[in-house]
Order: C-alpha cells, then sequence, then structure tokens
C-alpha cells in the first residue's frame, strides 16, 4: 500500500457522549478505497459506536465526517446507505420472513406501473447473489436458508447498490471455517473492484489474514494506525488492552494440567436425544474441566442441554454422585447443583433492563423460593464480592445490565451462577465476541474454581482455548462423541479428529 | 422444484386452514338446513358483514406491522354519529362522506405520530382513541339519530343483480374493491412489502435503510381511513347513527384477522386471510340463526374457542 489515492472516508475528531460514557474522544480515522481496513480494540473501545457515527445511526457531539472530500452528516442508516456506505452487521438485520430477493433490494425495488416488478426484482437479486458466487433461489424466504448464508444474503444487499464503503462489523463470528473462507474470498472480490472495506473481527487470524491497515482504539480513544505488515501481535494486543500480557500468561501457567484423581460428579450413560446428539457416556469429576470441541452444529450445546435438562432425553440415564437423576427442567438441575451459561446470554442468560444487583440475586433467589427474600445486606455482601473478583465494570451494582460491554455482561452471568454455588458449571461460549482482557479474566476464573472443587463443562469454538484450560477434552462430530483426549493433546490432533478420518459430512451449504 | 412445492404449503398453511374451516361450517350448514347452500346466502355473509371486511383489510396492516388498533371500533361509531348528524343538518351527501373520512385519517395519524413519537405501545394509544372516539359521539348527540336523506336511503336500499337472482349492496362492492386495493398495496408496493418488514424485525427493517417511521404511522393512517368507511357502510347498512353501534366491533375485526392466519406478532399474513375469516364469523352467526333455538350469545363462545385454538396453532407454527 503506497500513498496514492485520497482517503474516500475520513472523520476527525469525532467525540460523543451517550449519558454516563465518554464512548469516543477526539477519534481520527481514515479509510481508502481498494483497502481493508481493520478496526481493533477490545470490546467496549468504541468500536461500535465509531462505526455507527459513520452509517448515521449517531450523531457526532463534535467532529467532522467526510465521504469523498465532501463534508456529509447523515441522520439514518438510510441516508448514509444512499451516498455508498454499506454495512452488514454482526447478528442477521433482515427480515426472516420475506424472500431472499426482498431482503437485497428492497427499498430500492425495480418498479413498473408503481408497483413492484417481481419478475425484474428476482433476476437482479440473482445477478447480485451470482457476484459473490451464491446460487440460491432469490424467490426462497429468508428464514429457510441458515444463518450463515443469511450472512452472505447480508452482503449482498450492501454491495447491491453502488457501494463505496462495505463495513462490515463482526460478520465472522457465527461462521465455520469454509464459510469464513467463502466470506474473504467475498471480501478480496470487492477490495479488487475498489471498495473501501471496513472490517471488525475478534479472532487475530483473520485480521492479520485479510488486512492491509489497521486503528486501534482504546476506551473510545485513538490509540494509532498501522498498516498490518507493519506490527506483529504482540504490539497489537498491548495497545488494545493497554498492559502487558503477562495475564494471558498466568493463566497457562495456572492452567497446569494435572490429572483430576476426584469422585464422579456427574455421569452420563447412553444419553442422548433423536436429531439432538446420539447416544454417549461422559464422566464428569469435582475439580476437572472437561472441554468440548467440534465444529458448529456438531452438538455441544445439545449436549450441555441434556446434562442441564433444558431438553429431554429420549434415551440413556444421568447420574449426580452415582444416583440416577430424572431431569424434568432446568429447575430439578439446578437443585442437583448443575448450573448452565447459555451462548446466547441475550436471549436467554440476563435480564438486560434490571441492575447488575438483580441480575446477580435473580438465581439466588429462585433457589430460595420467593417466601424467603433475601437480606438487603447479604445481597450487598454477595454482589460486592462477584463484583470484585470478577472485576466487572462500571462495579457499580445499579448499573443495569444493558449498558455493560459483552465482556463485562459475560460476567455478570458467570456471577449469577456463581452465587448459587454450583457444582457443575457449565459453560457454553462463555468468551464468544469479547475482548482478549475480558476472555483471560474468565479463563483464569474457570481454572481457579476447579482448583477449589468445582466440575466445569467448558464449550468453545476457539479450539486453543479449550486446549489451553481443559484437562480432558471430548470431541463432538456431527452430533456424535468421537473421542476422549487427554488434556496434554496438541491442538493440532483435535483439529484432526474434527476434520475426521472419513470424509466430513456435506453440510456446506453455500453451494 | 422440490423446496418450492414445500414451501408454498407451509407459508400458506393458516390461511388453507381458514378457508377449510370455512368450507366445513358452510358444508355442516348445508347437509343440516334446507336452503342454506344457496347462493344467496353466501351473498348474505358480504352484506352483512360488508363493513367488518373493511375494518378486518386496515387492521390487517397494523398488525402485519406488529401494532394493534383497539379503535376501530369506536370511529365506526363516530363515522355513523357524523354521517347521521350531518345529513340531519343538511349537509351534502358527497360532504358528509368526505368529512367522516378525512375525521377517521385524521384520528390514525395522530395516533400513529404519537406512538412512534413517544415510543408508546400501541395498545394503550389506541385504547386512549377507542375512548376519545366514543366520547366524541355522545357530544354529538346521546340518543340515536335516524337517516332519512333519500340519496342515502337510495343506495342503502338498491340491489344490484347477479347472475342466478343472487342480489348483492353497493356496500359488498366498496368491501371488495376495498380488498382488491389492500391486496395490491400490501404485495405489490414497497409501502406493503415494507410494512411486512417492520412487522417481521423493526430494527432490522430501520438498518436495512427502510422508512420505518412512515410506515408505522401509515398504518394507523390505513387503519382510521377503513374504518371511517366502514363507519360509512355501516351508516348504509343500520340508516342510522348511534354512539352505541359498534361496541366492541373492534375485537371482531381482530379476531377475524387472526382466524385468518395473521400472526399477531407481525410479519406474516394476508388480507384474503382476513376476509376468509369475516366470512367464517358470519357463516358461524348464519348457523346459529337457522338452529333458531340457540341464544346469539353462542356466536361468541364459538368464536372465542376458535381464536384460541387458532393461535395455538400460531404458536406452535412460529415455535417449530
Amino acid at each position: 500500500m503506497t500513498e496514492s489515492p485520497p482517503p474516500v472516508v475520513e472523520m476527525r475528531g469525532i467525540s460523543l457522549a451517550f449519558p454516563g460514557v465518554k464512548a469516543l474522544q477526539d477519534v481520527d480515522f481514515r479509510l481508502f478505497p481498494g483497502e481493508v481496513h481493520a478496526l481493533m480494540g477490545e470490546n467496549g473501545a468504541g468500536k461500535s459506536t465509531l462505526i455507527k457515527t459513520l452509517t448515521g445511526v449517531h450523531r457526532p457531539d463534535s467532529g467532522q465526517v467526510s465521504l469523498a472530500g465532501e463534508d456529509v452528516a447523515f441522520s439514518s442508516p438510510g441516508e448514509a446507505q444512499q451516498a455508498g456506505i454499506s454495512t452488514v452487521y454482526q447478528e442477521v438485520n433482515l427480515c426472516a420472513n420475506l424472500s431472499v430477493a426482498e431482503n437485497i433490494l428492497l427499498g430500492r425495488e425495480p418498479r413498473k406501473l408503481g408497483g413492484i416488478d417481481f419478475p425484474a426484482m428476482r433476476t437482479r437479486a440473482a445477478e447480485v447473489l451470482a457476484r459473490i458466487g451464491v446460487h440460491i433461489d432469490p424467490g426462497s424466504s429468508l428464514g429457510e436458508h441458515p444463518i450463515a448464508v443469511q450472512q452472505l444474503v447480508a452482503i449482498a444487499r450492501a454491495i447491491a447498490v453502488d457501494c463505496r464503503v462495505l463495513v462490515l462489523d463482526e460478520p465472522t463470528s457465527s461462521l465455520d471455517a469454509g464459510e469464513v473462507a467463502e466470506l474473504f474470498r467475498i471480501m478480496r472480490v470487492l477490495r479488487d473492484e475498489g471498495v473501501a472495506i471496513l472490517f471488525v473481527s475478534h479472532f487475530l487470524d483473520q485480521v492479520y489474514e485479510i488486512s492491509d491497515r489497521m486503528t486501534v482504539l482504546r476506551n473510545g480513544a485513538l490509540v494509532g494506525e498501522h498498516l498490518t505488515a507493519d506490527v506483529d501481535r504482540r504490539t497489537l494486543i498491548a495497545q488494545m488492552i493497554g498492559r502487558d500480557l503477562g495475564a494471558l500468561e498466568a493463566i497457562e501457567d495456572a492452567a497446569e494440567k494435572h490429572q483430576v484423581e476426584g469422585p464422579v460428579l456427574v455421569r452420563a450413560e447412553g444419553l442422548g436425544k433423536r436429531g439432538a446428539i446420539e447416544p454417549f457416556d461422559l464422566d464428569i469429576r469435582s475439580g476437572e474441566v472437561v472441554g468440548l470441541a467440534g465444529l458448529l452444529g456438531s452438538g455441544r450445546t445439545e449436549l450441555a442441554r441434556l446434562l442441564f435438562g433444558a431438553d429431554r432425553a429420549d434415551s440413556g440415564t444421568l447420574l449426580v454422585d452415582g444416583k440416577p437423576v430424572k431431569l424434568r427442567g432446568p429447575r430439578s438441575a439446578i437443585a442437583a447443583g448443575i448450573a448452565f451459561s447459555s451462548e446466547d446470554r441475550k436471549g436467554e442468560g440476563l435480564v438486560a433492563d434490571l441492575s447488575i444487583r438483580d441480575n446477580l440475586v435473580l438465581a439466588m433467589q429462585a433457589a430460595r423460593g420467593w417466601t424467603r427474600p433475601l437480606p438487603r445486606r447479604t445481597k450487598d455482601q454477595l454482589v460486592e464480592k462477584y463484583l470484585k473478583a470478577l472485576d466487572i465494570r462500571p462495579a457499580n451494582p445499579d448499573a443495569l445490565v444493558r449498558t455493560l460491554s459483552g465482556g463485562n455482561q459475560q460476567k455478570v452471568l458467570l456471577a449469577r451462577w456463581l452465587v448459587t454455588e454450583p457444582r457443575l458449571l457449565i459453560l457454553d461460549e462463555p468468551t464468544r465476541g469479547i475482548d482478549i482482557g475480558a476472555k483471560a479474566q474468565i479463563q483464569q476464573l474457570v481454572t481457579t474454581l476447579a482448583a477449589e472443587g468445582t466440575a466445569v463443562l467448558f464449550i468453545s469454538a476457539e479450539l486453543e482455548e479449550v486446549v489451553r484450560i481443559a484437562d480432558r477434552i471430548v470431541v463432538l462430530r456431527d452430533r456424535r462423541k468421537i473421542a476422549e483426549l487427554d488434556g496434554s493433546t496438541g491442538v493440532d490432533e483435535v483439529v484432526e479428529l474434527i476434520a475426521g478420518g472419513a470424509a466430513p459430512e456435506p453440510e456446506k451449504v453455500v453451494s | 422444484m422440490t423446496a418450492l412445492s414445500q414451501r408454498v404449503p407451509s407459508r400458506f398453511l393458516p390461511v388453507i386452514a381458514t378457508v377449510v374451516l370455512f368450507v366445513l361450517a358452510f358444508g355442516a350448514g348445508s347437509a343440516r338446513y334446507d336452503g342454506f347452500a344457496s347462493g344467496q346466502v353466501i351473498a348474505n355473509l358480504f352484506i352483512d358483514n360488508a363493513f367488518l371486511i373493511v375494518l378486518a383489510a386496515g387492521m390487517t396492516f397494523v398488525i402485519l406491522s406488529g401494532g394493534i388498533d383497539l379503535s376501530v371500533g369506536s370511529v365506526v361509531a363516530l363515522s355513523t354519529m357524523v354521517t347521521a348528524a350531518g345529513l340531519r343538518a343538511g349537509w351534502p351527501v358527497p360532504l358528509v362522506v368526505l368529512a367522516v373520512l378525512l375525521i377517521g385519517s385524521t384520528l390514525g395519524l395522530l395516533m400513529g405520530i404519537v406512538i412512534h413519537k413517544f415510543d408508546i405501545q400501541p395498545f394503550i394509544v389506541t385504547l386512549a382513541g377507542m375512548f376519545l372516539a366514543r366520547g366524541l359521539c355522545f357530544l354529538i348527540s346521546v340518543e340515536s339519530v335516524s337517516i332519512k336523506n333519500s340519496t342515502f336511503r337510495d343506495v342503502a336500499t338498491a340491489a344490484i343483480e347477479l347472475p342466478g337472482g343472487v342480489t348483492i349492496t353497493y356496500n359488498v362492492v366498496i368491501a371488495l374493491v376495498v380488498v382488491a386495493v389492500a391486496v395490491y398495496v400490501l404485495h405489490r408496493t414497497r409501502f406493503g412489502r415494507t410494512v411486512y418488514a417492520v412487522g417481521g424485525n423493526e430494527s432490522s427493517a430501520l438498518l436495512m435503510g427502510l422508512p420505518t417511521a412512515r410506515t408505522k404511522v401509515g398504518v394507523y393512517v390505513i387503519s382510521g381511513f377503513c374504518s371511517a368507511l366502514a363507519g360509512l357502510l355501516f351508516s348504509l347498512y343500520m340508516l342510522s347513527g348511534y354512539g352505541l353501534h359498534a361496541v366492541g366491533m373492534e375485537l371482531d375485526a381482530i379476531a377475524a384477522v387472526v382466524i385468518g392466519g395473521t400472526l399477531l406478532a407481525g410479519g406474516v399474513g394476508y388480507v384474503l386471510g382476513g376476509v376468509v375469516g369475516v366470512l367464517v364469523l358470519g357463516t358461524i352467526q348464519t348457523l346459529i340463526s337457522f338452529q333458531g333455538t340457540l341464544s346469539s350469545w353462542w356466536t361468541k363462545i364459538v368464536i372465542g374457542v376458535l381464536l384460541l385454538v387458532f393461535i395455538a396453532v400460531q404458536r406452535t407454527m412460529v415455535r417449530r
């Protein structure tokens, strides 16, 4: 990348405050045509806010945005789109009840005699889809397609206009490796066509693979802009978290692999549910961290939900402390000392409009029953203990959970289960979408819990993480348990197993 | 192609279920009672429910967008009142019609703006609108006002002869035109598709750059307009204006739309489903009047049961 064309987007001195938070302070940002620019930073660093300022969702309190040399001030996402700035968000923001063609073209559909010209619309949508190599029926309804395809449809919508700037806000978090490769191929095609791409991802590998340039934010302020080739990971991470990497390395030491000899706490014998996961055997000992490894859709979450009683098994038995138990639902699992922290923290885990305190107390109160309210003092003590133990920020028990960053929400969810003092803690993707600092803290916490005798079932899409902290690794493929490995197994070996000796099932959705 | 043949039924399933229900109810009536299976009985279904069809069409827009409009029954009453009082005062018919439609649309516009600007639940805002419109009726007159205008009476009693000796009224023609326009707008225009998008996922629709604000306000204007028009049809049907007309009719309209397969959560449904829903309600009423000994309140009981069943069915379909 040589200094040649002028930047297509230039943001100067952007500041924006929300009630109580300075989200952005005097941030400069520029984006050149024909490059992939990664926006880096921890959760809460202001990445999303900066993007939303660019795309017209928020208006900056001060500062100037210019597009192709002209000052602009968008008051809605629609205006930004018309000016050529298209955005694909982390969650697929399309309407599942409409057809694929409508999702791509609604708002700029071809018309005839005042009405929508549906045949022309389908043709046009098929053209756009073909441009990014997706071949699905544009007339089919969007909801029928898997998330990965919906994500590609969102990109098709973004490029269906004459788009000069494409913003991809964590587009890869719900995609598997093959789908990510597909996405990158599309990104390269668009980049070579001269589109400026702004890319946000928490996966450093992806950032290094695809980006040409990066801008680092921390706490709402600009740390620096670099060419990707000029910074190594260490420097980048140090810039992002603003402290040295001692914390990360400490976990590795703490997670010293140990053979756990404790009594078997939970044993599954031939437990299974048709269509979710095939019958499996599994022992989890007190003080042991068992990692579940496998691809998206391999049955990780399904296995966990059976152990928690969220789904009813149709075969096999579950034994707790050697005695068979029949889980009629999460309530009986909680009573048996099993806690399940869901991967969908917004949907199934937290009550966003309640304070940190109330969220923490919810699970505990449920366990006690409503006739015995917790005294205020006990609440305060508990809350303070966990705020400190998990380093939840802001350390204000009355802050609404909605206002916290993803990492801190995850910590609140964890704390919520910890107050019930579970004997088996099931963590489903506890570190997804959160920044490195918080990730390290959560991993640290898992290790500490295990040392104190809690059994942990740890599920994560990030294999390295599983391998790093698990004492034993259970590998799943195609809804079947295929192996159980010692914690000292290397990442490569596990990958081999997941990829499978036999040909992988044809589960690729993009044909 | 197999994907296509599998898809179509699942999308149309609720509507098909409603049609089947209608056919069953009507078939049962024909089997039991002589003279039930006549063209005129079907025509009467339309004649007696023309205003409800118009209301259901407007309500479909609102429910598709994820909202609800409780004010429609009261707006019908207000419209009959304005019509009767206006005609009594000697206003020309076109002026009366214009005034009624304007009042209904304006009420809808105001409610839509309040719902959008202050981000208040449509349930509450339209509940307020319902009380307001009902109260305004009695401001005009607490008595029933009969309509004596000759033009109006001529239109009301005029019969249009169809082949086979079946007659319908102008009300039916107007209602069918409204349905046709509603179908066109919902399926063939950007506004209509945006209504579906907003009902499917409002924040997505906003981020897709669609004009959600205009659409959300627009559906209440349409519903207000339809209520006013239904009020005019109801005036023609009753030939009077009264503040206690159409009490609870908003619930009949909502019931018809829901029985017609429109998802209360928004985003899924068809105008024609609502029309069939109205016909189902009408058929039940006809059945009970043919039966002769049952109290007419049985209609309400049957509607209640149907509504429960249909909502339960929708719920399981959504979970799927």
